[in-house]
């Protein structure tokens, strides 16, 4: 990364636009993720197109309707559509169904663990399976908002109406359940497994630090997060809610508590999209308005990776070794960046 | 996104038994060459194909933003997500309420979620009510009684099996909970799908409704110093029904409207506090409200809607030369306090 450089008393900001490959998918997108140098942009129905480094698109039908979640581990794409069917789409373009809910119920949540685990969920109730054994459910009080697998043993955070519960799926014992009034929708464990985040449908996110229970109240968004990123190493959790990138400390045993958070990469737009380099202190963010910027955590310097002026950007991904970052709009128009 | 360009949605709302269903399939059903995607709370009794249909389960849960009777749909928050991927595959979106249901939380979805208003406006909140058990309904069910006071269209289905003295009954219970929406008479849910989709009710340009629906030959303003029951039953059988002087004059013991009115201008220093701290602390009894309102020194319409505790209003446009310029306001709501709000509303005049 020799790109980076501090502003100083430049008027315009350091670009990178020009090395920006276009793409245009030709249909919404949602998310983006890399299967090897693929970019697998993941569409609002039927299609994920694979973008390879020359920047031919493919595109592969995995859902015969919306999908409605996706997530991947590097080496598949999971998702759940509104026909009730869960899929695989792995590096090669095979797909794989999982599962089919027999009703044909929406598939609202997934969830996957480093070791293979899959964990999705339908109304209220969250299923797992792990290895050969038999799938595990598990039903909570009201619709499943997000699922989460913890970074260490098999433990689903499944975030709900008023909390989260922390289910073993090995385990014959009830879930233990964290409350906080509201409805919890996204969820993730910090990389340490010491916290768990939850994004509420209000702006705001809740935590709790999971050896005492002790809450996190992380207020002050003028708009919902949609969007969480731990960057390497797992020492900031950066949010999208707010016209800057909010980027709250969990580097010590308290997180961030009684802390404030960095703000960095302030606009006049609303961060849509984060995404924390996978090795580096440097995260990638798209804007309400389209823009997409490089941030140095340590300095908060910026690079323009893309100009405003689009719908806005909602698929943000880099490829594991962090030599590309992709990225979409709402409308399907993106780009990868090598560095 | 522009309002127009919104996904049109409509509260389909009304007792257990009253006739929903019957009114959904024939919007269903009907040749229309539109596309609908329904929120239901029961699969199985629709079957009409090229329609999407997602079962909901009504989870209703409180925000905490310091409304205490602000719940919103958090299901339907999740639905309207899922739908927006399928955007183009409809033009309009139902939902369908449970008999018991409040339609408040449903409106108040739309107020207040970022996402859902992005994507979608509230078109109108559909009351099917049944003719023959209406009445008893109302003594007995809240929910009934808020169903009616809610609606901005109200289908008073099954009249084929009531009297005309019973129908004409029924209608002044009605008219004495909710007099500002538009009522139609049906057999087996028969109604234009016009008088029922797409009414704009929640669409501030169109507040123009809020003139009473009924021929009232009382001015609604003072009616209250005289027999609620002066209703002229024996009129009935040489008068038309068209008429006001035939229709009954209830009032309903707890759930009514109260409409204000004036030409002098309103100080928007004090209306505005006024009404921001009317709904805040009386917001549990307002179900909803309405205005278009003139204010000293303003040359355009100042027109506002609200359902409990939330308000939305803006400038719509200017007076025009004809145009008598006078503030109306309307709530519906229970045990209304009259006094209070007739008091705070005139000392917002401008003297």
């Amino acid at each position: 990364m020799s790109g980076f450089e501090t502003g100083g008393e430049q008027a315009s900001i350091v670009s990178v636009t020009d090395r920006v490959r276009a793409i245009s998918v030709g249909a919404p997108v949602t998310s983006v993720y890399f299967l090897g140098d693929r970019a697998g942009f993941v569409g609002a129905e039927e299609n994920v197109s694979f973008v390879n480094a020359e920047g031919e698109i493919s595109k592969i039908e995995v859902l015969s309707g919306g999908i409605l979640c996706a997530t991947s581990d590097g080496k598949r794409i999971v998702m759940g559509g509104d026909n009730g069917k869960l899929v695989a789409l792995d590096a090669k373009g095979e797909v794989t169904e999982l599962a089919v809910d027999p009703k044909r119920r929406w598939i609202d949540n997934v969830a996957l663990h480093p070791d293979g685990a899959v964990a999705w969920s339908i109304g209220k109730t969250a299923y797992v399976r792990s290895g050969k054994n038999e799938d595990k459910s598990f039903e909570v009080p009201s619709t499943v908002g997000g699922l989460a697998f913890a970074p260490k043993g098999l433990r689903l955070a499944i975030a709900h109406y008023n909390g989260a519960t922390l289910w073993f799926p090995n385990m014959a014992a009830n879930g233990e359940f964290l409350e906080w009034a509201g409805s919890h929708l996204g969820v993730t464990f910090s990389p340490d497994n010491k916290f768990l985040v939850t994004a509420m449908h209000e702006p705001a996110l809740h935590g709790w630090r999971l050896a005492d229970n002790r809450h996190m109240r992380m207020s002050g968004y003028p708009g919902r997060v949609k969007s969480m990123s731990w960057s390497a190493g797992g020492k900031f959790l950066a949010t999208s809610g707010a016209d800057m990138v909010i980027m709250w400390p969990f580097a010590s045993k308290d997180g961030p508590m009684g802390k404030e958070p960095a703000m960095l990469a302030p606009l006049q737009a609303r961060v849509a999209a984060v995404a924390c380099h996978p090795k580096q202190d440097i995260l990638a963010c798209g804007y309400s308005d389209g823009t997409v910027l490089m941030v140095r955590l340590e300095d908060g310097a910026e690079i323009l990776v893309r100009r405003n002026g689009t719908p806005p950007v909602v698929a943000l991904g880099w490829n594991v070794k962090g030599t590309l970052l992709a990225f979409a709009d709402e409308a399907g128009e993106g780009g990868i960046l090598p560095l | 996104m522009a309002e127009a360009s919104k996904i049109p949605v409509t509260v389909l709302t009304g007792y257990l038994g009253a006739g929903k269903t019957t009114l959904l399939n024939r919007i269903l059903s009907e040749n229309h060459g539109k596309k609908y995607a329904v929120i239901v709370n029961e699969f199985g009794e629709i079957g009409i194909d090229n329609d999407l249909i997602i079962g909901a389960d009504e989870e209703v849960f409180e925000m905490n933003n310091g409304c205490i009777c602000c719940t919103v749909r958090g299901d339907l928050v999740r639905i309207m997500e899922g739908l927006m991927r399928r955007k183009g595959k409809f033009d309009a979106i139902i939902v369908e309420t449970t008999g018991l249901a409040d339609p408040a939380p449903v409106a108040q979805t739309f107020f207040v979620d970022e996402d859902v208003q992005k994507n979608a406006r509230l078109d109108a909140v559909v009351t099917v009510a049944d003719a023959k058990w209406l009445s008893e309904r109302l003594k007995d069910a809240p929910e009934a009684k808020n169903q009616i006071a809610f609606a901005d269209v109200i289908v008073l289905n099954k009249t084929d099996l009531v009297s005309k003295g019973e129908l004409t009954e029924v209608e002044a219970r009605i008219r004495g909970i909710n007099p500002y929406a538009k009522l139609h008479r049906t057999e087996r849910c028969k109604v234009a799908l016009s008088d029922v989709l797409e009414r704009g009710a929640f669409d501030l340009d169109r507040i123009l409704d809020i003139e009473p629906d009924f021929l009232e030959v009382d001015d609604h303003d003072h009616d209250h110093d005289h027999d609620h029951h002066h209703g002229h039953d024996h009129h009935h059988h040489d008068h038309d029904h068209d008429h006001g002087h035939s229709l009954k004059h209830y009032h309903d013991e707890d759930m009514q409207s109260l409409a204000l009115k004036t030409d002098k201008p309103l100080d928007p220093t004090k209306f505005m506090p006024w009404l921001q701290n009317l709904v805040a602390t009386e917001g549990q009894k307002i179900l909803r409200s309405k205005g278009i309102l003139a204010f000293t020194g303003d040359d355009d319409r100042y027109v506002f809607q609200g359902v409990h505790m939330m308000l939305e209003g803006d400038h719509q446009r200017k007076w025009k030369n004809d145009e008598k310029r006078e503030s109306r306001i309307v709530f519906i709501g229970r045990e209304l306090p009259e006094q209070t709000i007739r008091a705070g509303f005139e000392s917002c005049i401008t003297t």
